[in-house]
């Protein structure tokens, strides 16, 4: 528990758009300066609205695309500075879970040929009987390895992508919102699976979700990110939030029981657009709390003993009793 | 009473989806409407909307009364001259609810012009009135603007100031922030809950999150497989809910104090309409079933469908 299994390093990625129909060269950076160490054996929630980064971290940590900067170790290796070639081994231990199952599987692949593909890539021999074994493992009938996508469901299909992402027995999975697009009551069996493959296999999770309850339940610890940059690390995800970012996601996830209801003061303001965000703290023009010194200069992440880490200028006293000491 | 739908079952071509389905809705009431995909929360509001024939549905049995006029007697024309004017709706996806290559001003503004016959300046004042109450920052601004160059929320709200623009007295909202981020669905249910209560209008809300049902509706009803599972008011049914169906939708959601790992879902799925189970449609699904509920169809009593009600659920 206590050896990270992946840790990232000052990781950033800039997307550059090239001059065209008139309009200017623009840049933006959908991650900046993300370090983090993800433990053997922990989730690790990543929180955050539609553009924050989440899912270009995903991909950074996984190095499905190249960071513009920073390292991603994994079990020590650097594998920011690995060939593709010497990479390829150490992808046996690391997969991915995507968020649409529909757009994840080739709807012209047989259920076993979705299975063996990974295998395939890997020049690998498929073991005999471990079809039959993965779907077992997802809740999956074997009586399906014959079928297509098609004949399955949203929650079938994720329950696939899943078994997918397990058939070389990795170490690490990267879950990109794999509930999003699924019901309630589907999103609830899938995270009560991936539960129990955490403990039968002894994985490690990095999960994201933009569904802050649905973290707090399932996640170890919370990154919550914003534009880019993480604003607040809960070590124990129990805790209290204290960026008014992170308490604005809670009171805006709604709790199943009308005796609960309140008036939310939401979020106003919209987004800042992250090609042209302002110089200080980017939650400065939706936050409540925000002074002159937010809208001009930039917090920086401070960590305390404990593990929780907070960017912000005006944070509200802990609660009495919390951990921070 | 605005809105009633009394028995009403659906079919297309060779399959029901809707078995006798009922409920109501007064003015200044929302009505939340909740069930998995495949449950015909949407089919229903096609059916409220007399959209049915599009997808070349028909009303087999029941009524949908819209304040006291049956629905399906009614021609094309005269349904015509109800949706949009009388009947507002807002869709699941924004984007397709917006024509994407003309301005935002413009869409809204037709709604005015044709349903209340206003003048195209009165339109477009009216139009800017709404898009402010809607909190839309710089609405003149945005009027000028086409539909892709704004997120997801704003367009969710240029869509329902569409509906609201011919003042409806009904709204019909299908799942209208489903595609949203938690922070911006907060937003849109408030605002709609909001304006719904200000203006007196109904609306029906569907759904499949019991939270935003507990946040802002005044009743629910609850639908599996094409049939009503209960019925009643958000207190008494998230309280007390009778229907096993009811209980473990609401506890799909991790809440604070839920153990790890107790986190279950509802195992296995909704029956597609061509393998529906005889007697209770849940009952494959059920921990509570017993013998009767695969032989025999149990009657909406006391506001729940249910052979083996939970305990302490109201009478």
């Amino acid at each position: 528990m206590a050896e990270p299994l992946v840790t990232l390093r000052g990781l950033s990625r800039r997307f550059d758009t090239p001059a065209a129909f008139g309009r200017p060269a623009r840049s933006m950076m959908a991650v900046r300066d993300v370090s983090l160490d993800i433990l053997c054996g922990a989730t690790i929630g990543v929180v955050g609205e539609s553009g924050c980064g989440k899912s270009t971290l995903a991909r950074l940590v996984l190095r499905l695309i190249e960071p513009t900067g920073g390292t991603v170790h994994f079990d020590g290796a650097d594998i920011t500075a690995l060939s593709a070639r010497a990479m390829r081994p150490l992808r046996q231990r690391m997969a991915m879970v995507f968020q649409d199952p529909y757009s994840s599987l080739d709807p012209r692949f047989r259920i076993s040929d979705v299975l063996e593909e990974p295998f395939r890539v890997q020049g690998l021999p498929v073991p005999p009987g471990r079809i039959t074994e993965l779907l077992g493992l997802v809740g999956l009938s074997p009586a399906m390895a014959g079928n297509y996508p098609h004949q399955l469901s949203g929650g079938q299909r994720q329950r696939l992508g899943i078994a997918r992402a397990l058939a070389l027995s990795p170490d690490f999975l990267v879950l990109d919102e794999p509930t999003a697009s699924l019901d309630v009551s589907i999103q609830a069996q899938i995270i009560a699976l991936l539960e129990r493959l955490r403990a039968e296999l002894g994985l490690t999770y990095l999960f994201i979700s933009h569904d802050l309850g649905l973290v707090r339940y399932f996640c170890s610890s919370i990154v919550v990110m914003y534009l880019g940059s993480v604003v607040e690390v809960l070590a124990d995800p129990a805790l209290p939030p204290r960026h008014p970012y992170t308490s604005a996601l809670m009171e805006s996830s709604f709790i199943p029981d009308p005796a609960a209801r309140r008036l939310l003061a939401p979020l106003t303001g919209e987004i800042p657009s992250p090609y042209n965000l302002p110089p200080g703290c980017a939650f400065a023009t939706r936050c409540p709390a925000a002074t002159d010194l937010c809208r001009h200069t930039a917090p920086t992440l401070i960590s305390d003993t404990g593990g929780h880490a907070l960017a912000c200028h005006h944070p509200p006293e802990p609660a009495a009793g919390g951990a921070t000491p | 009473m605005l809105l009633e739908v009394e028995n009403l079952s659906v079919t297309i071509g060779q399959i029901s989806p809707l078995e006798g389905v009922g409920f109501s809705l007064d003015r200044g009431e929302i009505l939340g409407l909740v069930g998995e995909s495949g449950s015909g929360k949407s089919l229903t509001a096609l059916a409220v909307t007399g959209l049915l024939p599009l997808i070349d549905g028909r009303v087999t049995a029941g009524h949908v009364r819209f304040a006291g006029r049956d629905l399906a007697a009614l021609p094309p024309c005269a349904l015509r001259a109800l949706r949009g004017k009388r009947i507002g709706l807002v869709t699941q996806n924004p984007m397709t609810a917006m024509d994407p290559v003309q301005r935002i001003g413009a869409q809204v503004d037709v709604m005015s012009r044709l349903h209340l016959g206003l003048s195209a300046a009165a339109a477009r004042a009216r139009t800017l009135e709404l898009l402010t109450r809607l909190r839309i920052p710089e609405a003149a601004a945005v009027c000028d603007a086409y539909p892709h160059q704004l997120s997801g929320g704003m367009k969710q709200r240029i869509v329902i100031a569409m509906a609201l623009a011919a003042e409806p007295e009904l709204i019909v909202a299908d799942e209208p922030t489903t595609a949203l981020d938690v922070t911006v669905q907060a937003q849109i249910i408030q605002l709609l809950g909001e304006e719904v209560k200000r203006r007196g209008l109904g609306l029906l809300l569907i759904t499949h999150d019991m939270g935003v049902v507990a946040q802002v509706c005044d009743r629910v009803a609850v639908l599996y497989a094409g049939r009503i599972a209960e019925l009643g008011p958000v207190g008494g049914i998230f309280a007390r809910p009778a229907h096993p169906y009811t209980r473990a939708l609401i506890d799909c959601i991790p809440r604070e104090g839920t153990a790890p790992g107790s986190l279950t879902g509802i195992p296995g799925a909704v029956p597609s309409v061509t393998t529906y189970p005889l007697g209770c449609r849940f009952h494959p699904r059920c921990p509570r079933a017993r013998p009767i509920c695969s032989a025999t169809v149990p009657p909406l009593l006391n506001g729940h469908a249910c052979h083996n009600p939970l305990e302490g659920a109201d009478g």
